[in-house]
C-alpha cells in the first residue's frame, strides 16, 4: 500500500461519510456544507489521479459556483433552516436500491479490477487544452451553445412573469381589510349593492375600507 | 495506485446520491444528491482516463469528459433551481412529493 | 344541360340555413342576406330550369304534330319536307274533331285515341345517387326528378320564398330571434324544395315531414303565447295524423310496384304491371292512393283535417304567405299530381279526391264569413282555394296545378298585404282598422289586385285557372263533375262577398283604431310600410294580374301554354285540348260580381261585430263559428269518449279479464324466473360477470399504486431497472 492509496481512502472516507451526511441531515444548509466536503474530496481524488486543470476546475466550479447557486436557491425558496423532516416514505425503497446497487458494483470492480494498479503521472495542462481545442473543438462548441441555452433557458424560467401572482404569503398582497358580509342575506356579488353604513352595523365588525 | 479504491469512492458517491435522489423531499437536497451522482462519474472517469495512460500513450479522453460532464452539471443547476423556484412560486412548496398532481 | 344542377336549388337554402346558423349572429344584415342571396340564386335557376323544361315539352309536342301531321301526309319522305304549319293551325284540328264530345275525351283519356311515335316524350330529368344498399337489393337512393311539374314547382317556392324573405327583414324587424327566424325560413324553403325535387316516395317522405317539422316551429315562433304554441302542436299533430296515411300509402305503393321510385312506379302502373310483372290489382292501388291522399288532407288542409290551418296563423304573417302559397299546403296538391299517372289508374281514388274537395272548396267559404280576424278569412279561403285544386285533380291535372300556381301568387300577395295592414295598426282585428285605404295606399291597391284574383275576376290569374277548374269539371260531367263546377260556381261567389267584406272592413270607411284589440294599446293613424315590405307586394301583384295568361284556354295556346309546359305525358296532353265554355266563364265572373258587389254594399256601413248580419243568424252562425263543430267533434266527442267512456271500458277488460290471464302467466313464470334467478343468473352467471369486473378492479388497485404522482417512487422504479441491467450485462460479459 502506498502513500496514494492511504490519502485515497482517507479521502473516500470523509468525502463519503460527507456524502453520507448530505442526504441524512435534517438541515438543509448542513446538507449544502457537507456537499461541499464532497466536492473537494472529489477535487482532491483528480489531484491524486494526476488530473490538475480538472481538479481546479471541480473546486472552481463545483465547490464555488455550484454551491453558491445551490445556497442562493436555499434561500430564495426560503425553506425552513432548522430541522424539519426532509425524508420521504421511500427510504426502504431508497436504501433497498442504493445498497444493491453499491454492493453489486463493488463486486464487479474487486473481482474485475482488484488487481489493477494506476501508474499516476501528472497530466500536462497543455496536452490537454491541445488535445482539448485540436481533437475536441467541435464538441467544446457544442458545450458552449449548451451553457448559452442553459442560461437563457434558466432566466425564462425563473423570471416572474408580468401578472403571475404574487408569493402566496407575502404581506404586502393580503387585504386585512375584507370583512365578512354585513348581515345575512346580503351579497356584494350583486352588482350595484352598497353596503349599510355605520348606523345599522353591527357592533364590533370593522367597516369596509374599500368602500 | 491501486484502480479499487477511485473506483470504491465513486460507487459509493454514486450511491449515496441514488438514495439521496430517492428518499430526500427537499427538491433542493435531490439536487444536490444529482450532483454527487454526477461527481462520482466524474471520478470514475478519470480512474479509467489514467488505466489507459498507464498503457503508456497520452490518452486524455476521459479527462475531456470529465471536463464536459462538470460543465453539463453546471447548467443543470442553474436549470434545475430555476425549475424549484418555479416551483415554489406556484405551490408555495419545494417538497416533492407535493407536485403530484399526476397521481392516480 | 342545366337541369343536371336542378339539386343546386333545394341545396342553397340548406347552405344557407347553415351559414345563418354559423355565421348569421355576426353579418351585418343578422342573416337574412344568407337567405335572400341563396333564394335569389335559387330563383334565378329556377328560371333556367324552366326555360330548359317548358322549351322541350313545347318541342316535344311541336315534333308530335310534326310526326303525325307527316302520317296524315300520306307518305314518310314528303312528310318531312311538309313540316311546316300555317300559323294558328293546329294539326290537331283533325284530332280534335274526333275527339269532340264526352266519348271522344274519354277515349282519349284512356289514351287510346292517339298514338305517340317512339322518341317524342314529355321531358324528364330522372337522375340518382345511390346512398347505400338496405338488404337485398333494396338501394336508397337520393335523386332527382325535374320534369314540367317540378320546374314550375322551383317557380312558384322559389319566386315566393324570396318574396317572403325580403318582405320579412321589414317584417320582422327588432324581434329578438331574427336570425333564428331567417333560419327556419330557409330550412322550410329548403325542405319544401327537397320534397318537389324527389325522385322517390321516401325521399318524398322525408321532404314531407321537414317540411312539417318547420312549420311546426315556424307557427310556434312565438312561443311565448300559450295559445301559439298549442296552435303549432295542433298543426303538427293534425298534419301528422295524415301523414300515417301517407306512410302506408308509400308502403302500400312499395309493396305493389316493390319500388319507391317514382318513375318506376308510374310506368308499372300506367302499363297495369306490379312488383313481377303480375297484372296490377285495382283494390290494393285504391287503397295505397287513398291513404296516400289522406296525408294529401292532412297537409293540404282538405275537410275533415283542415282544423289546423286557421289556427296556423299564430304563426309571423310571411310565414303564414309562405306556408299558404309556396310551400306547406301545397305539399298535398303536389303529392297527388306527382303521381297523376297512377292515380289515373284508379276511378274511386279520384272520385274520394273530388268529393273531399268538393266539400272542402264549399263548405269552407262560409267559415270566413264569421271571422274577425284578417289572417283568419284569408286562411279559410285558403282552403276553400284548395278545395277547388283538390277537386280539380279529379278532372284535370293541369287544371289543379294550374290553380295551385296562380294561387301561390296571389295568396302570397294577398297573406304580405295583410301582413303589412296588421304591421301598421298593431292587430289582427278587422274591427280595429278600416279606412286604411287612404294611409296605405300601396298595400291597399295590391290588396285589391289580390282580391280580385282570388275572386277570379276577368282578367286576373284567379280567373283563368278558376275557370280551367270549372271547365274540367263541366267538360268531364258525369255526378261528380256536375257536383263541383255547381258547387264550385257557388263558392266563387261566397269567396267574393267574404273577400270584399275584409276588404270593405279594412280599407273602407272611417278607421276605427284601436278598440282594446291591439298588443301595444298605442293610438295613432296608421301608416305605409317600409319599403322592404312595399316593394315584394307590388312584385307580386305583377303575376298576380298576368299569370293567368300563360294558359289561355284557347286552342291557339294550346301546345305552346302552360299545359304544354307542365304535362307528364304527351298522351295526356293529348287526351286534354282546351276547354272554354263560355256561358260557365261569363257565369263565374257573374257570381263574382255580384258577391263583390254585395259584400260592399252590405259592410260599407260596418260599425261594430254586434250588427254583423252574419253574427246574427241564430243557429247557422253558431254553426259557423264553431267551425261546423269539428272541434268540438275532435276535442269533444272523440277524445272525450275514448277519453272517458271507451278507455275506462278498456281498463275494466284490462284489468278483469286480460290481467287474469296475464296474472296466472305472468306468477308462474315468476316462480321459474325466482329459481333461474336464484341458481343460474346470481350464482352461476353473475359469478362469472361480477368476478371479471371485481378481478379487474382488484388488480387495478394493486397497480394503480404505481401511478401515485411521486417522482421519486418512479426514480426508484428506474434505478431499479438499471441495477437489473448491470446485473444483465455483468452476466452477459
Amino acid at each position: 500500500m502506498e502513500m496514494a492509496d492511504i490519502f485515497m481512502l482517507l479521502i473516500a472516507v470523509i468525502a463519503g461519510g460527507a456524502a453520507l451526511f448530505v442526504v441524512t441531515s435534517a438541515n438543509v444548509v448542513h446538507s449544502a456544507l457537507a456537499l461541499v466536503v464532497v466536492l473537494v474530496g472529489v477535487a482532491a481524488t483528480f489531484l491524486l489521479l494526476g488530473a490538475e486543470f480538472l481538479a481546479w476546475t471541480q473546486v472552481l466550479v463545483y465547490a464555488g459556483a455550484v454551491i453558491v447557486l445551490i445556497l442562493f436557491g436555499l434561500m430564495l425558496t426560503r425553506a425552513p433552516v432548522g430541522p424539519v423532516r426532509e425524508d420521504n416514505d421511500n427510504q426502504r425503497l431508497a436504501f433497498g436500491v442504493s445498497f444493491a446497487l453499491f454492493a453489486f458494483l463493488m463486486v464487479l470492480i474487486v473481482t474485475s479490477l482488484g488487481d489493477t494498479t494506476l501508474l499516476l503521472t501528472v497530466t500536462p495542462t497543455v496536452g490537454l487544452a491541445e488535445f482539448l481545442y485540436v481533437e475536441w473543438a467541435f464538441p467544446l462548441l457544442a458545450m458552449g451553445f449548451l451553457l448559452t441555452v442553459a442560461l437563457v433557458g434558466a432566466v425564462i424560467i425563473a423570471r416572474q412573469e408580468e401578472g403571475e401572482g404574487p408569493l402566496p404569503d407575502d404581506e404586502a398582497y393580503i387585504d386585512h381589510s375584507e370583512v365578512a358580509p354585513v348581515r345575512a342575506g346580503d351579497s356584494y356579488a350583486e352588482p350595484g349593492f352598497d353596503p349599510p353604513r355605520t348606523t345599522d352595523r353591527p357592533t364590533g365588525v370593522p367597516a369596509r375600507s374599500d368602500v | 495506485m491501486q484502480a479499487v479504491f477511485p473506483l470504491f469512492f465513486g460507487a459509493l458517491l454514486f450511491c449515496t446520491g441514488i438514495y439521496g435522489v430517492l428518499a430526500r423531499r427537499n427538491a433542493v437536497l435531490v439536487l444536490m444528491s444529482v450532483e454527487m451522482m454526477l461527481a462520482a462519474v466524474t471520478v470514475n472517469l478519470v480512474t479509467f482516463g489514467s488505466m489507459a495512460v498507464g498503457a503508456g500513450d497520452l490518452i486524455l479522453t476521459g479527462q475531456i469528459f470529465a471536463l464536459f460532464v462538470i460543465a453539463i452539471g453546471a447548467a443543470e443547476v442553474g436549470v434545475g433551481l430555476a425549475i424549484i423556484l418555479l416551483l415554489y412560486r406556484n405551490r408555495a412548496t419545494v417538497n416533492i412529493d407535493d407536485a403530484d398532481l399526476m397521481k392516480y | 344541360m342545366i337541369s343536371d344542377y336542378a339539386w343546386v336549388i333545394p341545396a342553397l337554402p340548406a347552405l344557407s340555413a347553415v351559414l345563418i346558423m354559423l355565421f348569421g349572429k355576426h353579418m351585418k344584415g343578422k342573416g337574412a342576406e344568407f337567405g335572400i342571396a341563396a333564394l335569389g340564386i335559387a330563383f334565378l335557376l329556377s328560371v333556367f330550369v324552366a326555360v330548359e323544361v317548358f322549351s322541350a315539352n313545347v318541342q316535344a309536342v311541336a315534333d308530335l304534330e310534326e310526326a303525325l301531321h307527316s302520317e296524315e301526309g300520306g307518305g314518310g319522305e314528303e312528310g318531312e319536307t311538309e313540316g311546316a304549319l300555317r300559323p294558328g293551325q293546329s294539326v290537331f284540328d283533325g284530332v280534335m274533331v274526333a275527339t269532340t264530345g264526352l266519348d271522344g275525351l274519354r277515349l282519349a283519356a284512356e289514351g287510346e285515341a292517339i298514338e305517340i311515335p317512339e322518341g317524342i316524350s314529355s321531358f324528364v330529368n330522372d337522375d340518382s345517387v345511390s346512398l347505400g344498399t338496405l338488404g337485398e337489393g333494396f338501394e336508397l337512393e337520393a335523386g332527382q326528378r325535374v320534369d314540367g311539374l317540378a320546374a314550375m314547382m322551383f317557380l312558384l317556392v322559389t319566386f315566393v320564398s324570396l318574396m317572403v324573405h325580403i318582405y320579412s327583414v321589414g317584417y320582422m324587424a327588432g324581434e329578438p330571434r331574427y336570425t333564428y327566424y331567417f333560419n327556419l325560413l330557409s330550412l322550410f324553403t329548403m325542405s319544401m324544395l327537397l320534397m318537389v325535387i324527389a325522385n322517390n316516395m321516401l325521399q318524398l317522405l322525408v321532404g314531407w315531414e321537414l317540411v312539417g317539422v318547420c312549420s311546426f316551429l315556424l307557427i310556434g315562433f312565438y312561443w311565448e303565447g300559450r295559445s301559439n304554441q298549442s296552435a303549432a302542436q295542433k298543426a303538427f299533430l293534425t298534419t301528422k295524423f295524415g301523414d300515417i296515411g301517407l306512410m302506408v300509402g308509400v308502403v302500400s305503393l312499395w309493396a305493389q310496384f316493390g319500388t319507391f321510385n317514382i318513375a318506376q312506379i308510374i310506368d308499372d302502373a300506367t302499363h297495369g304491371l306490379q312488383a313481377g310483372g303480375q297484372t296490377l290489382d285495382n283494390g290494393w292501388l285504391t287503397f295505397g292512393l287513398i291513404s296516400l291522399f289522406i296525408g294529401a288532407i292532412g297537409k293540404s288542409a282538405q275537410f275533415p283535417l283542415q282544423t289546423w290551418l286557421p289556427d296556423a296563423m299564430a304563426g309571423p304573417t310571411p310565414v303564414s304567405a309562405l306556408i299558404h302559397a309556396a310551400t306547406m299546403v301545397t305539399a298535398g296538391i303536389f303529392l297527388v299530381a306527382r303521381i297523376y299517372p297512377v292515380y289515373q289508374q284508379s276511378q274511386a281514388a279520384l272520385n274520394v279526391i273530388a268529393i273531399i274537395g268538393v266539400i272542402t272548396l264549399f263548405a269552407m267559404g262560409f267559415l270566413a264569413l264569421v271571422q274577425d280576424d284578417i289572417k283568419r278569412v284569408l286562411a279559410y279561403s285558403t282552403v276553400s282555394q284548395l278545395g277547388y285544386m283538390v277537386a280539380a285533380l279529379a278532372f284535370s291535372y293541369t287544371a289543379g296545378i294550374f290553380h295551385l300556381f296562380t294561387h301561390g301568387f296571389f295568396k302570397a300577395l294577398l297573406f304580405l298585404a295583410s301582413g303589412s295592414v296588421i304591421h301598421a295598426v298593431h292587430s289582427n282585428n278587422m274591427e280595429d282598422m278600416g279606412g286604411l285605404r287612404k294611409y296605405m295606399p300601396a298595400t291597399f291597391w295590391t290588396w285589391i289586385i289580390g282580391t280580385l284574383a282570388l275572386a277570379a275576376v276577368f282578367p286576373l290569374a284567379g280567373f283563368w285557372s278558376k275557370d280551367e277548374v270549372l271547365a274540367g269539371a263541366f267538360t268531364n260531367g258525369g255526378y261528380t263533375g256536375t257536383v263541383v263546377w255547381i258547387l264550385g260556381g257557388l263558392g266563387g261567389f261566397i269567396t267574393a262577398f267574404y273577400m270584399a267584406r275584409a276588404t270593405t272592413m279594412t280599407f273602407f270607411g272611417d278607421f276605427r283604431g284601436h278598440s282594446g284589440h291591439s298588443t301595444d294599446g298605442s293610438v295613432g293613424t296608421p301608416h305605409e310600410s317600409p319599403r322592404s315590405m312595399k316593394w315584394p307586394l307590388i312584385i307580386l301583384a305583377v303575376p298576380a294580374t298576368l299569370i293567368g295568361l300563360i294558359n289561355l284556354p284557347f286552342e291557339r295556346f294550346h301546345p305552346t301554354g302552360f299545359s304544354a309546359w307542365t304535362m307528364f305525358s304527351l298522351e295526356y296532353f293529348e287526351g286534354h285540348p282546351a276547354e272554354f265554355v263560355v256561358p260557365l266563364a261569363i257565369g263565374s265572373t257573374l257570381a263574382a260580381l255580384l258577391g263583390l258587389a254585395l259584400g260592399y254594399l252590405m259592410y260599407r256601413r260596418y260599425r261594430e261585430p254586434a250588427r254583423d248580419p252574419f253574427n246574427n243568424m241564430g243557429l247557422a252562425t253558431t254553426v259557423l263559428q264553431r267551425k261546423y263543430f269539428l272541434d268540438d267533434l275532435y276535442s269533444g266527442v272523440i277524445m272525450h269518449t275514448i277519453r272517458d267512456r271507451i278507455s275506462p271500458a278498456i281498463y275494466w277488460m284490462n284489468d278483469n279479464v286480460i290481467d287474469r290471464f296475464v296474472y296466472l302467466a305472468g306468477s308462474s313464470t315468476r316462480a321459474l324466473g325466482g329459481g333461474l334467478y336464484r341458481v343460474v343468473d346470481q350464482k352461476g352467471i353473475d359469478g362469472f360477470v361480477n368476478g371479471a369486473g371485481s378481478g379487474a378492479s382488484w388488480t387495478g388497485g394493486l397497480i394503480k399504486f404505481a401511478q401515485s404522482g411521486n417522482v421519486q417512487f418512479y426514480a426508484g422504479a428506474m434505478f431499479i431497472g438499471v441495477f437489473v441491467f448491470a446485473v444483465l450485462f455483468a452476466a452477459a460479459a
